[in-house]
């Protein structure tokens, strides 16, 4: 049963992926991969992680999405040729890539097991977001408190960036 | 967890290399934007997997940081995007040659 949900899910993500590159019109290639990131929501709930299932959609979908929607629309952007003069350069570099992946899929055996369950917190007993949370806040507190900086500078270097005169002088 | 690890893998293996060619073979700089998410995307269900099969909530924690790392990164992204427009009025990554040499 599991395994009929994982299919299902990684067939829509890839079928997905493959269309935001193909697309001609930026607009689809943005709502194919508002499909994809609910998708992958799905997949996170079937590895039993419900917070980042919720996260995915919320963050991604909810405010990323809409905002690249909110930019290709603000832009205006008639279609144009879709590729440029590397493509027989990137043809060699995904067909290695690809290679590669299968090599090594084959190499080492196509099933690394389905369970390990060695060390680690404890996952079954509390709930994931609780431990999500315990582990963020004692372990990783520092490098949350870097996350929450780094949103700053993000959201000061954009307003910056896209508004007119704000530099005097200009 | 009835489905093998090395599934994952491969599915995020897959996604990771659709960005890389949808980042080397389109000229629409919100499409490279677009395939750098589904790249991002890939190696957090890498994460997640393999976070699932050590039984060690870390894994999750990352995601939550490359989540972060993301949405700065597309409000940065965006608003370059907004400032190239105004001056070339095009979003054609063909006609930006400024540093290139």
């Amino acid at each position: 049963m599991a395994s009929v949900f994982f299919f299902y899910f990684a067939a829509i993500i890839v079928a997905t992926s493959i269309l935001v590159v193909a697309v001609r019109n930026p607009i689809y290639s943005a709502l194919s991969l508002l499909i994809m990131f609910f998708h992958v929501a799905g997949l996170y709930v079937t590895l039993h992680a419900e917070f980042l299932a919720a996260v995915q959609i919320i963050v991604y979908a909810g405010a990323i999405l809409v905002l690249y929607l909110f930019v290709v629309m603000l832009l205006n952007i008639r279609r144009e040729d879709r590729y440029h003069a590397q493509l027989p350069v990137a043809i060699l570099l995904g067909v290695m890539l690809l290679t590669e992946l299968v090599l090594l899929a084959l190499q080492r055996g196509w099933t690394l097991g389905t369970e390990a369950g060695e060390g680690g917190a404890a996952v079954a007993d509390l709930g994931n977001t609780q431990m999500i949370g315990e582990v963020l806040y004692s372990t990783y507190l520092f490098p949350f408190e870097v996350a929450s900086l780094i949103l700053l500078v993000a959201m000061i270097g954009a307003i910056i960036l896209a508004k007119r005169d704000i530099l005097p002088g200009n | 967890m009835t489905v093998p690890l090395s599934y994952y893998v491969v599915l995020s293996a897959v996604v990771f290399l659709t960005g890389v060619v949808g980042v080397l073979i389109r000229r629409n700089i919100i499409i490279i934007l677009l395939s750098v998410e589904l790249m991002l995307n890939a190696t957090n269900i890498n994460f997640v997997a393999f976070s699932q099969y050590y039984q060690n909530v870390a894994g999750q924690v990352f995601v939550f940081f490359a989540l972060t790392v993301a949405a700065a990164e597309v409000a940065v992204g965006l608003a370059i995007i907004i400032a190239l427009y105004r001056v070339k009025s095009t979003i054609n990554v063909d006609e930006f040659q400024l540093l290139k040499w």
